[in-house]
């Protein structure tokens, strides 16, 4: 029999009780060694050297100097820059409210006794595997000005309310979120269906003979038990939708005027397309400063409550 | 309780119309996609196609230069097959030793994995592209496939270390009498029990891979070895407002995983919701 591991037994110096041994072998320590070194460069080398790069004023070629916080007053002195810090934080808890209530919402309603279920299931499911960027290209044809929304104002008799939907300021901004939430409530709603498929049938007829309605059992018998469901698809959604890309390059581009930029368009645009890689590795730090504090916010308050 | 009732009924109507409303944009979809050039022009955009054609398809199929589909197609088909493999091989090693072992130093990996998968990209993709264009990894389908694996390492190996921690051990310790040796063990025994688990890892991150738009542009955006999400980005900048040889591409780049999905329907879905567990 091998060694499972190439550490020697320990000296009469330690008085630690030693874990119990296995019987036999369970494959060598040095079969994991690829998966941590891939994980610790990708992940945690290559972290810690964006936030390096955050502190300087590099350009991708050549040297660089350390400027501290430049970067950072750069970006809240920036107009565009603080637009896109907004506009990531309102499609975040955007996407994280619809997301939420519409998929609970599909999900209550599939749960037990409908007949085509399972297939009303895989259809609604069905835009979640798809890429996000072609789903986008779908919805620009439909915002279109002589898209299917004007066209079906039009057939209302409704020609006033007509609009340019992802060249108006103030309303790209909620397309984007349409398309972000019309691709991911199934997603959701599977998270749901899942929670729900643990609450046991007796617990809710109890409270109905107890006179509970409809609304009472939901609030306090369905949705305690579905907690954990609410802290995995709450903190998925927020962190999809702080680090939205995809949607904002096919359908606006950031347009119009930069009204649809995020963080995570701003990182790739300063980084890749201007080659101010210093600047734009503050963006990604700041960006995923936020990220970090708010999936540990998320956790904290679905935590809290027993 | 939760018998069958008029008011049943009435929900899954409202359901499926709720649906089937949310399902539109797939009409457009095909409606467009087979509508002839003077059609596009002459009707509204919701019509369907008085004269269906597959025109589009073949136009984009057929076209040469730098955004060639087919080419793309090919490159975004090896990219992921090869994640895939190598997320496989030492995703499962990793996590099986991490699961079985007693060690502290496994515990210590094992949470090293979990944080990573919290740890976002966006900071790390910068040092990355530096990193791997000082390697000449740059545009190429190999250095995407490592920075893939790498990438998508700590889910593969939390999906992969969940499964194995449930499996009883019962069969390793029968074969290990028998003299068997780890290596013989893992392979002959561990590999064809973890098939589900597989399954799972293959369809969450090849469907990961596949999709993948931001990383794919960064590193393979302008070079010979573009991607499906990439050539397709290119090219319908291109195009402008050619909407149906647009949703001709958004189609090409639709069926693989559309028709895998609706294959393996239920393992995407348990595969999802298990998955987020």
């Amino acid at each position: 029999m091998r060694e499972v591991s190439p550490e020697q037994g320990a000296g009469g110096g330690d008085i630690r009780p030693r874990r119990v041994r296995p019987l036999i072998s369970y494959g060598h320590w040095w079969w994991a060694l690829p998966a941590v070194l891939m994980v610790v460069l990708v992940h945690y080398v290559a972290t810690a050297g964006g936030a390096f790069y955050a502190f300087t004023n590099w350009t991708g070629v050549g040297a660089f100097d350390f400027i501290g916080l430049e970067n950072f007053r750069k970006i809240i002195d920036d107009p565009t820059l603080l637009g896109s810090l907004k506009n990531t934080l309102f499609l975040a808890f955007g996407f994280l409210v619809l997301t939420n209530v519409f998929g609970l919402m599909l999900a209550l309603a599939l749960n037990r006794t409908l007949k085509s279920r399972y297939l009303l299931r895989v259809l609604i499911f069905m835009p979640v595997v798809l890429s996000p960027l072609a789903v986008s290209y779908i919805w620009k044809f439909i915002f279109d000005f002589n898209g299917p929304i004007n066209q079906f104002l039009g057939w209302l008799g409704r020609e006033d309310w007509q609009r340019p939907w992802l060249a108006e300021p103030g309303l790209a901004l909620w397309a984007v979120l349409i398309v972000m939430v019309w691709q991911t409530t199934g997603l959701v709603m599977v998270i749901y269906l899942a929670g729900l498929a643990t609450v046991p049938p007796e617990i809710e007829e109890a409270g109905a003979l107890d006179g509970a309605g409809t609304w009472g059992r939901f609030w306090h018998i369905t949705l305690p038990s579905i907690r954990a469901s609410t802290a995995i698809a709450g903190t998925l959604m927020l962190v999809q939708g702080l680090r939205v890309f995809d949607q904002v390059m096919a359908l606006t581009g950031g347009g119009p005027g930069g009204a649809t930029e995020t963080l995570a368009t701003q990182v790739y645009k300063e980084t890749f397309a201007l080659s101010n890689f210093g600047f734009g590795a503050a963006l990604a730090l700041m960006l995923t400063a936020i990220i970090l504090v708010f999936s540990a916010l998320q956790q904290a308050a679905t935590r809290d409550r027993t | 309780m939760f018998r069958y009732t008029k008011a049943t009924f009435l929900r899954e109507v409202l359901v499926w119309i709720a649906a089937l409303i949310g399902l539109m944009p797939f009409y457009f979809l095909l409606a467009t996609a087979l509508k002839p050039d003077e059609e596009l022009l002459t009707t509204t955009s919701s019509a369907l196609p008085s004269r269906p054609t597959v025109a589009n398809f073949t136009d984009v199929l057929t076209t040469s230069g730098d955004n060639n589909i087919l080419f793309s197609l090919v490159n975004s088909v090896m990219i992921t097959v090869g994640s895939i493999l190598g997320l496989v091989a030492f995703g499962s090693l990793a996590a099986y030793v991490l699961a079985r072992s007693t060690r502290r130093w496994s515990s210590i990996a094992f949470y090293l994995f979990l944080i990573a998968i919290i740890l976002p990209a966006q900071l790390g993709i910068i040092p990355l592209y530096i990193g791997a264009r000082t390697m000449g990894l740059v545009g190429t389908p190999w250095g995407m496939i490592v920075l893939y694996a790498g990438t998508l390492m700590p889910l593969a190996v939390f999906l992969y270390a969940g499964f194995f921690r449930a499996l009883p051990r019962d069969y390793e310790e029968a074969a290990a009498i028998d003299g068997a040796g780890p290596g013989r063990v893992f392979l002959r025994i561990v590999l064809p029990l973890m098939a589900p688990a597989t399954g799972t890892v293959a369809i969450l991150t090849g469907l990961i891979v596949w999709n993948d738009f931001f990383t794919a542009l960064i590193f393979l955006g302008g070079s010979d070895y573009q991607t499906l999400t990439v050539s397709m980005y290119y090219y319908v900048g291109s195009l402008v407002s050619a909407w149906n040889k647009i949703f001709a591409i958004v189609i090409i780049s639709m069926i693989p995983i559309l028709g895998f999905y609706l294959f393996a329907q239920k393992k995407f879905i348990q595969g999802f919701a298990g998955g987020v567990k």
